[in-house]
């Protein structure tokens, strides 16, 4: 079979239900795409599977042939996308572990609602924990990256 | 670039801290982390601590002008390495751009590398990074005006470069750094004062912010090398089983498994050391994981396969019925309590908490030719490298360990049984091997947070003033991880929130009630204060209300007075230890706790009229030589659902040295603290951990966190105090006050689910 991972073509020949996860970060070796729990409770291995958000620990491979993937690598070329660069300015990451996974599912809902409500928030990010707490910076960051007021809710 | 001999890799260290340290990893005494003997780790070390001011230990500064500073805590989201790196940065006067971060490796010479226990600029850990940053400015303009044949008196450090203004010369640090390096280190320069502080106190950027937004941070579940296997470990699902007998076949009939190996168990009161199990080794991750799924495993039975942490409530209910022993006793409490004009009783409950940080943990260790090189998410690689040394039976000096980035930490990364996992397993099959965690196993076979029953009791006089109070808790204490018998709760922990208790009350009594350990017992961000803050503060708002008296208001009244606390005279029965730090140096000041409760007040519009439904809640606790106040508002809907619109917290740590990430500290224990309080409980049935995954083992998610969080900084000028940890003690109390003010019953048994 044959996918895109960040424009390049690759041909897999391995084994069919190896989720898309351990293909990324053991065989090409794309390691921004992390492992938090192998059962998309957690959304650290948020990825874009033809532009949509997908938790990648979930996805074997041999639902990919044909498909377009895009990691956290390839999101931007110089980390510049629009939500990293809201991300930087509301300094968001405590350790940085979930951060791809956050940064890949919001990119996901502001292409889908460039301007997300509240509620767009919650419901496009809840699938993605934080255990050093950083949502009030993340929404802020994605209001940001909206070009929405920020709001009071930055803790800042 | 080529790099000045700033960094010298020479022995600094005496023998006495080194044989210290040693006999400290032998002995697993390194349990003292946390608790009882603090002052060993934290600081107070036996050697000079003025060998640690050598700007060789901490900086390179190469021909190019790049400021190389070696950082020696682990960064797991308090932005530490900015932290420390700030520190030396401003006192030598360095360009923020050409700044750039060394980790250090586990080495004694830097002193405690024990990031735990929100340690890391406290109690002046910082310091020895600012004397490095100032003797080396001063270095800098010694060359500077040995060139210009100028008094070192008219030349001056100034953003990366040296300056003499009456002859309008400059020179870079870059330039200077060669002959720089060669001169004596001066150990006389005055330090900065605040106002001369061009990084410290100020918010600059994170250092490592790119990396963590473009995915290019390292974090151990991350690293690789040629060779290298993968090992997904199968350990014993209860405390103190081992392997009987295993079939592997089906194992290695999956494709990518190399090797299934046993691995020894160590008996109860394993300390750091590996639970032992069943590794299966594969070529890559899914083979590991799918080759142990596959694993047929018979364990031995264990004396705590009958353990029910449900059942075991009931158990440290009867423990804190009955008289304890006794820890501190001030008058009479009974007396006091039984000729009282009213009585208040309260039990307070919280079950095993796990860490659960998003980076499960994972080591690289590589074994050869009788050293070993580790790569892990350690909290402190100097126990980690005694550990792994004691488990290959060779020399601490055989062992480097470097420390990756930390996905989350929270005190389970302080235990390096997965590092001596790794080094093991590459020993037994002379390849490198990654030990890969799994999220099953974080939550199974970790080091969970306590269980504890606490039972209050105090009596008001006519006019609602406290005028006795007991205090009895039962809980497994961490010592039980490192030895056997260790039934009560320590000194060390008492003093966490209990012992430590600011409020003026006359008649005390405190007790330690029994009960033993039925898994390994670890710390969790800010440790017994979680339970002790919960239940102090729970019950001092119960006991607002008996006495008819605003919540805020009378905390303020029964801190008696702005005094510092006489911690000689509170009755304890031992010393009452102080994080670590001289009472002297950091007393107890109920002025500093009167601060911040009257600035949480302030901003969280205390007193002010709320919805139907909604209530506020207050709590203060001081913990890691900082004061905490927060106000929780909550909206209950006729379900008796529960959620948490907005979080006020105030901060007094005396000092914020990077504001930004003090504030980004608070604004995490706030949703830690809640998840705490309103989510997470790990169970045990017969033995076994009963949450699988984070589906089950719940934690805060975007949808449920408050949607405001406002934080409070109090500048008291005050010595500096931690930051890490303190946000978190208050946070639960102030949720089931504000729950009993939204007019729903109060909240004694965490988590108040729903």
């Amino acid at each position: 079979m044959r996918l895109t991972v960040n424009g390049e073509t690759r041909e897999y020949t391995g084994d069919p239900a190896q989720p898309l996860l351990w293909y990324l970060r053991d065989e090409l070796a794309l390691t921004g795409t992390k492992f938090g729990c192998g059962i998309s409770a957690c959304g650290a291995c948020t990825v874009h599977v033809d532009g949509a958000p997908v938790t990648a620990c979930v996805t074997p491979m041999s639902t990919l042939d044909g498909k377009t993937v895009v990691t956290i690598e390839g999101l931007s070329e110089a980390g510049d996308h629009p939500v990293q660069k809201a991300w930087a300015d509301a300094n968001v990451p405590q350790c940085g572990y979930c951060q791809s996974g956050q940064i890949m599912a919001a990119a996901a809902l502001l292409k889908r609602k460039p301007r997300p409500t509240e509620r767009d928030i919650d419901d496009a990010m809840t699938g993605v924990i934080c255990r050093c707490g950083t949502y009030t910076r993340i929404r802020e960051a994605i209001r940001r990256a909206a070009g929405l007021e920020a709001t009071a809710a930055g803790g800042r | 670039m080529t790099t000045s001999p700033w960094l010298r890799r020479g022995e600094v260290v005496p023998l006495e801290r080194r044989e210290f340290v040693k006999r400290m990893a032998a002995t697993g005494l390194l349990l003292a982390i946390g608790l009882n003997s603090v002052s060993c780790a934290r600081g107070d070390d036996a050697d000079d601590p003025a060998a640690r001011n050598d700007p060789h230990l901490w900086l390179k500064i190469g021909d190019d002008g790049v400021v190389t500073i070696v950082v020696h805590r682990s960064e797991m989201g308090q932005g530490i390495r900015t932290g420390l790196a700030m520190a030396l940065a401003d006192e030598l006067e360095a360009d923020w751009s050409t700044v750039r971060i060394e980790q250090a490796i586990g080495d004694a010479k830097y002193g405690s590398q024990n990031t735990d226990g929100s340690s890391s600029i406290r109690n002046d850990a910082w310091m020895p990074l600012r004397h490095a940053g100032a003797s080396a400015r001063r270095m800098l303009e010694t060359a500077a005006a040995a060139e210009w044949g100028v008094p070192v008196g008219e030349v001056k450090g100034v953003n990366g470069e040296v300056v003499h203004a009456a002859s309008n010369r400059k020179a870079s640090y870059g330039s200077l750094a060669k002959k720089a390096s060669a001169l004596p280190v001066p150990t006389d320069v005055p330090l900065k004062t605040p106002d001369q502080y061009r990084f410290i106190g100020k918010t600059v950027a994170s250092l490592d912010l790119n990396a963590m937004i473009t995915g290019k941070a390292k974090f151990a579940q991350d690293m690789s090398m040629p060779g290298m296997r993968i090992a997904v470990i199968a350990r014993p699902p209860v405390y103190g089983s081992k392997v009987e007998n295993f079939d592997a076949a089906a194992a290695l009939a999956v494709p990518g498994v190399v090797k299934v190996v046993e691995v020894p168990s160590s008996p109860i009161s394993s300390g750091y050391k590996p639970l032992g199990g069943v590794a299966v080794i594969a070529t890559g991750t899914w083979a590991a994981i799918e080759g142990r799924r596959k694993l047929d495993i018979t364990w031995s039975a264990s004396p705590n396969d009958s353990y029910d942490s449900v059942e075991y409530r009931k158990e440290l209910e009867a423990s804190v019925r009955a008289p304890g022993n006794l820890v501190r006793t001030l008058g009479d409490a009974d007396a006091a309590i039984a000729g009282a004009a009213k009585k208040v009783t309260a039990e307070y409950y919280i079950p095993h908490l796990a860490h659960a940080p998003m980076e499960p943990p994972a080591a690289l260790a590589s074994f050869a030719n009788g050293k070993c090189e580790v790569w892990a998410c350690t909290q402190d690689p100097q126990s980690a490298q005694g550990t792994v040394a004691g488990i290959l039976d060779i020399k601490p000096d055989r062992v480097t360990v470097n420390v990756t980035f930390l996905g989350g930490a929270f005190g389970r990364k302080s235990k390096p049984d997965f590092a001596a996992e790794a080094a093991w397993l590459s020993k037994e099959i002379a390849a490198p091997v990654k030990v890969v965690w799994t999220r099953e196993d974080d939550l199974q076979n970790g080091y969970p947070h306590t269980i504890s029953m606490q039972r209050l009791e105090a009596g008001l006089d006519a006019n609602g003033k406290i005028v006795g109070w007991t205090h009895r808790i039962a809980s497994p204490p961490i010592g039980s991880t490192f030895e056997l018998n260790q039934d009560f709760h320590s000194e060390g922990e008492l003093a966490l929130g209990i012992t430590d208790m600011p409020y003026a009350i006359p008649n005390v009594r405190v007790e330690v009630c029994k009960a033993p350990a039925h898994s390994r017992i670890g710390w969790y961000r800010s440790v017994s204060n979680i339970p002790h803050a919960f239940a102090v503060g729970c019950f001092m708002d119960e006991l607002a209300q008996a006495a008819g008296k605003d919540p805020v208001a009378f905390l303020i009244e029964s801190l008696g007075g702005d005094r510092v606390i006489d911690m000689t005279a509170t009755g304890a029965v031992k010393k009452v230890d102080n994080y670590g730090a001289s009472w002297a140096n950091h007393p107890n000041d109920t002025a500093r706790h009167r601060r911040v409760l009257e600035t949480v007040a302030r901003e969280s519009g205390w007193g002010t009229a709320l919805p139907h439904g909604e209530g506020r809640g207050v709590a203060v606790h001081r913990s890691f030589l900082t004061y905490v106040a927060c106000v929780v508002r909550v909206k209950v809907v006729s379900d008796g659902t529960v959620s948490v619109p907005r979080v006020d917290i105030a901060m007094d740590c005396g000092y914020a040295v990077h504001p930004d990430r003090v504030r980004s500290q608070c604004e995490g224990a706030v949703v830690m603290g809640l998840s705490n309080t309103m989510l997470s409980e790990l169970t045990y049935a017969r033995g076994r951990v009963v949450q699988t995954n984070l589906a089950d083992y719940k934690v805060m998610r975007m949808a449920g966190a408050p949607k405001e969080i406002r934080v409070h900084l109090v500048a008291s000028g005050g010595p500096i105090g931690g930051v890490g940890e303190p946000g978190v003690p208050p946070v639960g109390a102030a949720f089931a006050n504000a729950v009993a003010a939204a007019g729903r019953a109060r909240v004694r048994t965490l988590p108040r689910v729903g």
